[in-house]
């Protein structure tokens, strides 16, 4: 994962980062940059939605993909084929059709049905963000179950029994054993993962959520340019990864995770 | 509920002829695998190079590359796709002004390959990068010992000794390839999600078109499920089997 640190000192990196620095203010000074005071607290609040999203599906992807893991390790047969074929069609098609799938399809035959119409949820189900909000939870669950089937699967049984032979009843060993175990063995893909679903945040502007690719949408539309924009938005996003790489490393220090 | 099923059941509109859309899904199916297996292709080029470059290049080219692999891989695939389809159509008219011919008229296609393979380029550098790595020294001393010239050592010994790393990394890029050229529905490019929702949006069967293209999307991966295992058990073949 990313550069090694070496020294920074180095000759040639004090060159690269001078180049480096030189095409930045090559960009600031050449390129317009005078819409950012407009937009600036939109594109805040952009990002807000963005993290609140990324957090969100996240925290409820997993929360589903315990159960499919467990299905997929231990379960009876009835519950382990739907569980394998959930994360096999989630992780077989794209994000972008699961979503329009969804947005489209399933909003499309809500709207056919007045009993819909008229109840409480619709003013929900006529918005697009929990269309968003379920596709991208839908597809942290898929990955993520997957990932917890190896877990559960991998833990191993000299534990478990030892947990019967002190006389827990199956589900206290779950508690106190198979579950803790499982998740500590699944944390350090967690890292990943996550950056994996900051990165695919994004698609859900296309079904009209306004989190901060649709404000950067927005500027280009309104001001006709391309680049600067767009340049922006990457800058966002890779300071976003970092801050969560460093986070997740913050996290796994925390935590001892070797020896799993 | 009984309307849904009709609608769920207007399998003329399927149909390859034109009325159905059937032969316009196959075509959309067409054009993201020539994508996806190009845009593989260019990845894999510049994977190779991205690789002998990590391990073997100067601290300049070595720093570019990290600069480079990290870059694409903190930035989602949607927001490169555009910078890179925009900048790269851009580059290339800007060259044909230059040396005098006018404005060429890129394919969405040749656009689609370049971005992907860019993209992939980034990942392969790091898989093919750990594979290499995965060689133990001391075989490479050996056959060095032994007489062998370079590209020798290449063929007999590094190869073959990292490709099962590889395989299984690749596989996954591979996988990855296929659902990304989704992304270029964004940009315009006719990849089968575009035409799935041009399909959806004419005759209003938005589901029964979504879940047609899914299947089509499921049956690339499935099959090519089965032949990476084939692959994987080739390559690793007298080696211990794992889990």
């Amino acid at each position: 994962m990313g550069p090694e640190l070496r020294s920074w000192k180095e000759p040639h990196r004090l060159v690269l980062i001078g180049i480096g620095i030189g095409i930045i203010l090559l960009a600031a000074v050449t390129m317009r940059w005078d819409w950012l005071p407009r937009y600036s607290w939109r594109l805040v609040e952009g990002v807000g939605t963005t993290l609140w999203l990324l957090f969100l599906t996240s925290v409820m992807g997993f929360m589903l993909a315990v159960p499919l893991g467990i299905a997929q390790a231990a379960g009876p047969w009835w519950l382990a084929g739907p569980a394998r074929a959930f994360c096999t069609v989630i992780r077989g098609t794209p994000l972008l059709l699961q979503l329009w799938l969804l947005y489209y399809g399933l909003g499309s035959l809500f709207a056919q049905y007045p009993e819909i119409r008229d109840s409480w949820a619709w003013p929900y189900l006529r918005s697009a963000w929990p269309y968003g909000v379920l596709a991208l939870t839908l597809s942290f669950a898929g990955y993520e179950g997957e990932v917890m089937r190896g877990a559960f699967a991998g833990v191993p049984k000299g534990e478990l029994e030892a947990g019967r032979a002190y006389g827990m009843s199956p589900w206290t060993s779950f508690r106190r054993i198979w579950l803790p175990r499982a998740i500590h063995r699944a944390l350090p893909t967690l890292a990943g993962e996550t950056v994996l679903q900051l990165k695919a945040t994004p698609l859900v502007a296309t079904i009209t959520v306004v989190d901060v690719y649709a404000i950067i949408s927005r500027v280009r539309q309104d001001t006709y340019l391309t680049y600067e924009p767009l340049l922006l938005l990457a800058l966002i996003y890779m300071m976003l990864t970092g801050v969560l790489v460093m986070a997740f490393r913050w996290l796994e220090a925390k935590v001892p995770v070797k020896g799993g | 509920m009984l309307e849904w099923i009709a609608g769920l059941a207007s399998w003329e509109l399927l149909a390859l002829e034109p009325p159905g859309w059937g032969g316009v899904l196959l075509k959309g199916l067409a054009v993201s695998l020539q994508v996806a297996v190009g845009g593989y292709l260019v990845g894999f080029v510049i994977g190779v190079g991205g690789a002998t470059g990590k391990l073997y290049g100067g601290p300049i080219l070595r720093d570019i590359l990290d600069v480079y692999t990290t870059l694409v891989r903190a930035v989602p695939e949607l927001v490169l796709i555009l910078l890179l389809y925009y900048a790269g159509t851009d580059a290339l008219n800007k060259f044909m002004m230059l040396i005098g011919a006018g404005p060429m008229d890129i394919s969405g296609l040749v656009a689609g390959i370049f971005v992907i393979g860019v993209v992939q380029g980034a990942y392969q550098t790091e898989v093919l990068r750990g594979a290499f790595k995965a060689v133990p020294h001391g075989q490479i001393e050996a056959a060095r010992a032994y007489g062998m010239s370079s590209p020798q050592v290449l063929r007999r010994i590094t190869l073959p000794g990292m490709l099962p790393h590889a395989v299984p990394g690749l596989s996954n890029l591979w996988l990855i390839a296929t659902k990304d050229t989704a992304l270029l529905a964004v940009v315009g490019v006719a990849e089968l999600t575009l035409v799935t929702r041009q399909a959806g949006g004419t005759t209003k069967s938005y589901f029964l078109f979504f879940c047609a293209a899914g299947l089509l999307y499921l049956m690339v991966t499935l099959i090519s499920n089965v032949v990476i295992r084939r692959i994987e058990r080739h390559a690793r073949r007298g080696m211990p089997a794992v889990r």
